[in-house]
Parts: structure tokens; C-alpha cells; sequence
């Protein structure tokens, strides 16, 4: 079934290099349309690399990143900038405006992107701020805000043009259990009543087997396993049971070997 | 051997950074005059409020700056023109080297102080919480947004600065030379304005313009490559003030070079 979507987005063998140490190696994979891809790695692992690829920030050694079908790799900058209109990002720190407030965040793209007339985004963006369950925090200034308010703001932010892609980096970074919760929400209620195609990348494994359809583990740059939840829940990798575990015991080594350890001290 | 690829590290390094802030350069110059042609206009608001920032609300210390400067050159001009029995002269030399010289060099150093350095901190803020790369994926291009406004906001205030300035310097001569050195009011003025000539006040106007140049570019470069956190805030903004002196100090006497020897 999964065979006949549409795949918005679609990565063919890309490679990256940073100072002779390959981060990515090979990776292809396809995003379908209205789906939630979680992609899943250790720290270090090239998650937040691939995910700078796919929106451009980042150029591959090899291989290619199609979004809505055009090679990003060989677009130029205008070409670039339409196909920017059409997706969202929330980063890591919500990276919000902190010249601007909440409200002149969420318009920037609207005002800049758009004719509309300004009464009218101001209206649109408190249909966005409600959206996000921040109604009337419009007039604060971004450091008024909480770290979960912030992200629900980025939030606004990015869905400000109606994107058909939202793409998030680690949305639950630095946030409580219980705002975690929410942000996740929200991230559920944006693909299902706008159906949109999410791409998140996080290492926290509550939020992925609530949000994910389809879950991609990376391991040192290599794609270890495409699947729903329960195919990486029952996977029989050993590295996937120890990440989703959280156990230190495993195939994935945290401590070098005791052996050599005296000769290094005394060397 | 070690000194050696020690130095030959540090020239390529050098020679990579003249390099990327002439791109910088470039490109601003693309989003200031080529691209409004196809439709992309920068929005006034942001200019404007640059201009405020760098211009109107540099006044204050530009304009103390000059007065001191004018009336330590009238005192220093007094003690050496006294032994010529020349003290009149005194609102001669203040006039001109306040006009081709001091006032632009000062005010220019001023203003990279305080302007230079708040661009490469703010733009380094930006860049190091991922405000920068944000404006990115909004497909909202950083140096039309940030970097331009802040070079046409320096291009236009700095000689405006530099103008007003040398006029303040002028007056604060005038103070010593009328109240303490007891020439009459209408000599010093008259005196003041028959050795100045326009090429004079254009010199000064050039240098501050290109000195505007340097402020703008070094304060945004520094700005949008600041790497790690709140330690490479501080050293980029701290990079910005030294080497926007050095830069201005170098094209200051380049520039006087090239109008003394070509006798404009």
C-alpha cells in the first residue's frame, strides 16, 4: 500500500563528508505524502546533517534530495526560495526574532511572501497563535516567553504560509514531560486536520511512538532500519533494541576496553 | 619548521577571510542595486531604523568627541603657532585637518565602537541561535535583510556624521581660540573659512564614506560567520572593533596618499 503514495519527499544515496570523516553514507529513503517520519539516531549519528540536506541548508558530496519532485541539489536560488515557501521549519531553539514580537514573528513570512493587506495577517496571525494555544500572548516580546511557548510559536511561525511540509528539529529538546506532550499534540493535530508531511528528528523515544508512522534509525550515517512502530519496536537489531531501551550494555560502545588502559596511564 | 606552516596556515587563513568579505561585499552591492531591478525591494522600515540607530543615536558622542578634539587641536595648534607668532592661524589648521583628516578618522573610530560592534554582536547572536539559518528557510535571504540595510544605513550617516562633526570640532576651536587664546570672533571665522576649500570638506566626505564601507562590512562579516555559543559572540565583536581600526587606518593613509601625490 505504502508503494503507491506519492513521495514529497525523496533522498537518493547522498554522502557527506565533514574534514574526511564521513556523517553520511549512502542514505536514500522517500517521505510520503501526509505521513509522520521520525528519523531516530544516537547523538552524533548525522540526523540534524541529513535533515539540514533535505531543507537546503547543506550541499551533498553525492547523491540527491527531491522535494515536491525537484533535485534541490541542482536548483538554483530562485528555484529554491518557491520551493521554501512550501514547507515550515521549527528548530531546536525556535530561533524566533528577538528584535520582533510574537506576533510580528508570525508575520514576517506573511508579510514578506504575501500582498495580503495588514489587517488581514494580523488577523491571520492570531488564527495561527490559536492554533497553537497561545491566544492573546501576540503583543509579548519573545523573551517574555517559556521554552515551551517559544516552540509553539516557532510552531506558528512556520506553518504561517499553509506549508505542506513541516520539518522539526528536536522538538522536545529542553521541554518538560508535560509540554512534551503537548508540542506533540499539536504536531499530531497539524498532519491529521491540515495533512500535512511531518519530518521529525529526535532521539526521545516517547514522543516518536506517539507521533511516528513510520520511524528511520540512523546509525553512524547508515540508514539501520525503515518501519512502522511496531516493526522497530519488534526489530531484532541489536542496536535499535539497545537505543529504544536506553541500556548501556550493547553493540554500541560508550567505554573503550579495559585492555591497554594501564599502559596508556603509565605511557 | 613548525613556525613556518604555523605562518603559511595563518596567510592562507587571512588570504580566505579578504576573499570571503569581498564576496560579502559583492553580493550586497547584487541585493542593493541589481536586485530591486527584478522586483525584490528592501523594505524601508528596516533601513530607517538602522539609519536611527547608527546615525541619530550616534549624535551625542560624536558631537563630544569633536568638541574635545577641537579644542585640544586649538590648544596644541596655539602652543607650536605661538613661536611663529602666527596664533591667528590656529582656526586655519583646526578647519582643515578637522575637515580632510581628524573628523573623519575619529568619528569613524567612534562609530565603529559603537556601531560596528553592537552589528557583529547582534548579527553573531543571531547566527549562534540558529536565527540566521531560519531566516533562510524562510527564503528570506539574510544579506538582503540584515546586511544591507546596515551598509546603506553606514554609507549615508557616517559622512553625515562626519559633516556635523567637523562642524562641532570647529566650534570647540573656536571656544579656545575666541575665550582663551583672545583672537577676535569675526577673525576666527574669517580666518576659519579662507584656508578651507570645498576639495577639503569632499576629501573628508570620500574617506568617511569608504570608512562607512569597512564598519558595515567587518561588523557583518564578523556577524554571520561568529561560531560557538556566547565565547564566539564576544570574540566577534571584539574582531570587529580591532580590524575595522586597522582597516580604517590603513585606508586612511592610502587614501591621503593617493590625494596628496595626485594633488587633487
Amino acid at each position: 500500500m505504502a508503494e503507491k503514495r506519492e513521495a514529497v519527499i525523496r533522498i537518493e544515496n547522498l554522502e557527506k563528508q565533514f574534514g574526511g570523516r564521513k556523517v553520511l553514507e549512502g542514505i536514500s529513503l522517500d517521505v510520503y505524502k501526509s505521513e509522520t517520519l521520525v528519523i531516530v539516531g544516537g547523538s552524533g549519528c548525522g540526523k540534524s546533517t541529513l535533515l539540514r540536506h533535505i531543507i537546503g541548508q547543506l550541499k551533498p558530496d553525492a547523491g540527491k534530495v527531491y522535494l515536491f519532485g525537484k533535485d534541490i541539489t541542482k536548483a538554483n536560488e530562485d528555484e529554491m526560495d518557491s520551493i521554501k515557501k512550501r514547507f515550515g521549519m521549527l528548530f531546536q531553539s525556535a530561533a524566533l526574532f528577538d528584535s520582533l514580537t510574537v506576533e510580528e514573528n508570525i508575520a514576517l513570512p506573511m508579510r514578506e511572501h504575501t500582498k495580503l493587506d495588514d489587517h488581514i495577517i494580523k488577523i491571520m496571525v492570531k488564527m495561527k497563535l490559536n492554533q497553537v494555544g497561545l491566544r492573546g500572548f501576540g503583543h509579548l516580546n519573545t523573551s517574555q516567553l517559556s521554552g515551551g511557548m517559544k516552540k509553539r510559536v516557532g510552531l506558528a511561525r512556520a506553518i504561517a504560509l499553509d506549508p505542506e511540509i513541516i520539518f522539526y528539529d528536536e522538538p522536545s529538546a529542553g521541554l518538560d514531560p508535560v509540554v512534551t506532550a503537548v508540542v506533540d499534540k499539536l504536531i499530531l493535530d497539524l498532519s491529521s486536520a491540515l495533512s500535512i508531511t511531518s519530518v521529525v528528528v529526535t532521539h526521545d523515544m516517547n514522543s516518536v511512538f506517539r507521533i511516528a508512522d513510520r520511524i528511520v534509525m540512523l546509525y553512524k550515517g547508515k540508514v539501520l532500519q525503515i518501519g512502522t512502530k511496531d516493526e522497530i519496536r519488534n526489530s531484532k537489531n541489536e542496536y535499535i533494541q539497545q537505543f529504544i531501551n536506553g541500556t548501556i550494555e550493547g553493540p554500541m560502545q560508550f567505554f573503550a576496553p579495559d585492555e591497554g588502559y594501564l599502559e596508556e596511564l603509565t605511557k | 619548521m613548525n613556525i613556518l606552516q604555523a605562518i603559511g596556515r595563518s596567510t592562507l587563513n587571512a588570504g580566505a577571510a579578504i576573499w570571503d568579505v569581498f564576496a560579502l561585499f559583492f553580493k550586497t552591492l547584487y541585493w542593493l542595486f541589481y536586485a530591486p531591478l527584478r522586483g525584490k525591494i528592501i523594505g524601508r522600515h528596516y533601513i530607517f531604523s538602522q539609519m536611527v540607530f547608527a546615525g541619530v543615536q550616534s549624535l551625542l558622542i560624536v558631537f563630544f568627541v569633536a568638541l574635545f578634539i577641537g579644542m585640544v587641536l586649538a590648544m596644541q595648534g596655539a602652543y607650536q603657532l605661538d613661536q611663529l607668532g602666527a596664533v591667528r592661524f590656529v582656526a586655519a589648521l583646526i578647519s582643515v585637518s578637522m575637515c580632510r583628516e581628524i573628523g573623519p578618522v575619529l568619528i569613524a573610530l567612534v562609530v565603529a565602537g559603537r556601531v560596528g560592534s553592537a552589528i557583529a554582536a547582534e548579527l553573531g547572536t543571531m547566527k549562534v541561535t540558529e536565527q540566521i539559518e531560519a531566516l533562510e528557510t524562510m527564503a528570506l535571504n539574510p544579506i538582503r535583510f540584515l546586511v544591507v540595510p546596515r551598509f546603506l544605513a553606514l554609507i549615508v550617516m557616517l559622512p553625515a556624521l562626519t559633516i556635523m562633526g567637523d562642524l562641532v570640532g570647529m566650534f570647540g576651536g573656536y571656544i579656545v581660540g575666541v575665550y582663551n587664546l583672545g583672537i577676535s570672533p569675526g577673525l576666527y571665522i574669517k580666518t576659519n573659512f579662507d584656508f578651507l576649500v570645498l576639495k577639503d570638506v569632499m576629501t573628508g566626505i570620500l574617506k568617511s564614506f569608504v570608512f562607512g564601507m569597512i564598519i558595515a562590512m567587518i561588523g557583518c562579516y564578523m556577524g554571520l560567520n561568529t561560531k560557538g555559543g556566547a565565547e564566539g559572540v564576544g570574540r566577534s565583536t571584539t574582531m570587529s572593533v580591532v580590524v575595522s581600526f586597522i582597516l580604517i587606518i590603513l585606508s586612511d593613509a592610502i587614501l591621503t596618499g593617493i590625494f596628496y601625490f595626485a594633488s587633487v
